[in-house]
């Protein structure tokens, strides 16, 4: 049996885990707030105006002055909400989020200092495995919150999600596999390595936009962000939610977003590897995360929500049996050649 | 289109009904995606036009060179006389009853207009005007011209009547001109 580490040629001292673990926190959570008023100028310039542009040079200091007003609310709970569930649900998708970070690999094994670093939080030979693990605890997360708020309107949106999500993993699972197969290792740094000569955005072109499609729906995102569907559901599963606990689901569809981007950028588009020495392959992953990042955008500012049961049958009667043949076709083609 | 099915209305009156083609099955997923994609050439066309807001307060909207703002009085630019001659057509033609007009001979030795009588008195109550520009074209002498000024808002309305001095004095800050056709 293999060891859950996998093949760890060397032995990292427990500061450089901590080091690491803590860059990795850092970084991601800088970019995060950023992110937010990107996403706004990017919606804006979408649809050919500005988005905001009143507080500090270009409107850069929006997400600060968000954060204070999200800081200074009350931190409410409605009466017939469950005391130990209700705070639980926010902090339940944040953890989800935070955890899936550890595995993506930011770059090969580096010379720092006086031993060899990999850059990325941990090589886990279960790879992929871990990340879909994890990225279920949000699940949980908004199920919880949704009825520990003691509304119908949250407990309504909470279903939808579930719904939704379980329908929308399946896919998900099944476009990696064609990447997973060409590669033969569940590992994310043995992924990127087998895309030396080829990204596998090239042969797994119908994977990638498969597991895009379905990460726009994991991630709760536009046009699948019926959870959170205004018109119908006031704001879904964070109905009930407000000051920072509102504020750490926002973070947590953040943190979603890079982590997909970040998962489909190692499977499909190479990764860490680009040109130039081997510290700049963070750098590479970032820009390449960014991107996708933006396309989530690009998407939102295009297409309209989709109807409950268009959502439904799309996961259903589409992803589902496109990704199923993706990977027989994939599986047949790695067998054969 | 038979007769049987719509028995009151001429053929030329029934239209067929226009339907899109069928969703699902895969030329409809190959639609979808089409479309979607249709759509993301659209967004990202804006996206490189730029922004088109007028950022109002620093830049002010332009309006076209008819536009119908704020009025203004005119002098003889070569003599500074006033236009106005203290007719009161302007008030007499006003169907909001904005306008008050109070005339007085002119001194000869310190003339105000070039006319016999000037407005001793002029004064639009623009809380009342209604920018129906009928002064304007009741004025003999071209004394009277609606302007090119929108930001009238103020705290009270006495502030609203605009006396004959605030009138003829220059706007301070120009607003911009729109061309034709723009």
């Amino acid at each position: 049996m293999t060891p859950p580490i996998a093949d760890a040629t060397f032995a990292e001292s427990a500061w450089v885990m901590v080091v690491k673990s803590l860059v990795i926190f850092a970084v991601i959570f800088a970019i995060v707030p950023v992110l937010t008023v990107i996403e706004r100028k990017a919606l804006g310039r979408f649809q050919a105006r500005y988005g905001p542009n009143r507080i500090g040079p270009f409107g850069l200091m929006q997400p600060l002055a968000d954060a204070i007003k999200l800081i200074g609310k009350e931190g409410y709970r409605p009466d017939n909400a469950l005391a130990f569930l209700y705070p639980l649900g926010p902090a339940l998708v944040v953890f989800s989020g935070v955890t899936v970070l550890a595995i993506l690999p930011w770059g090969n094994v580096q010379e720092i200092g006086d031993g060899p670093v990999g850059l990325y939080g941990i090589d886990v030979s279960i790879g992929i495995l871990y990340f879909f693990a994890f990225s279920a605890f949000a699940f949980y997360g908004l199920l919880l919150g949704g009825w520990a708020s003691g509304s119908k309107y949250s407990f309504l949106g909470a279903m939808r999600s579930a719904a939704q999500l379980i329908s929308y993993e399946i896919s998900m699972g099944l476009a990696l596999l064609g990447a997973i197969m060409m590669a033969g290792t569940l590992s994310l740094t043995g992924i990127v390595a087998a895309q030396d000569d080829v990204w596998y955005v090239i042969p797994q072109f119908l994977g990638f936009l498969i597991f895009m499609v379905a990460g726009f729906a994991e991630a709760n995102r536009a046009p699948f962000d019926l959870p959170e569907a205004d018109a119908e559901l006031v704001a879904g599963y964070q109905t009930e939610y407000g000051g920072m606990r509102f504020g750490s689901f926002m973070l947590a569809e953040y943190l979603e977003m890079v982590v997909i981007s970040g998962v489909a950028a190692t499977f499909f588009l190479g990764g860490y590897m680009g040109p130039g020495p081997g510290w700049l392959d963070p750098i590479w992953l970032l820009v390449k995360t960014l991107c996708l990042v933006f396309v989530f955008f690009w998407v939102r500012a295009t297409l309209p929500r989709l109807r409950y049961d268009q959502l439904m049958s799309l996961g259903w009667k589409v992803l589902l049996p496109l990704a199923t043949l993706n990977v027989l076709v994939t599986a047949i083609l790695v067998t054969v050649l | 289109m038979s007769d049987t099915e719509f028995p009151y209305l001429k053929d030329t009156e029934v239209v067929e009904v226009q339907r899109g083609p069928e969703p699902g099955g895969v030329k409809g997923a190959y639609r979808a995606f089409r479309e979607s994609a249709r759509g993301l050439k659209t967004t990202m066309g804006r996206l490189f036009e730029g922004p088109v807001t007028i950022q109002y307060p620093e830049e002010k909207t332009p309006v076209y060179p008819r536009f119908r703002g704020r009025h203004k009085l005119h002098r003889f630019e070569d003599t500074g006389l006033e236009k106005c001659v203290g007719c009161s057509l302007c008030a007499a033609a006003c169907p909001a009853d904005c306008i008050r007009v109070v005339a007085a001979e002119n001194d000869p030795a310190d003339r105000v207009s070039a006319g016999e009588r000037y407005a001793a008195v002029y004064e639009i109550n623009l809380a009342r005007c209604i920018f129906c520009g009928y002064c304007e074209v009741a004025c003999p002498f071209d004394a009277i011209t609606m302007g090119h000024e929108y930001e009238l808002a103020d705290y009270n309305r006495e502030d609203l009547v605009f006396t004959k001095e605030m009138l003829l004095a220059e706007p301070l800050e120009r607003t911009p001109l729109r061309r034709e056709g723009e």
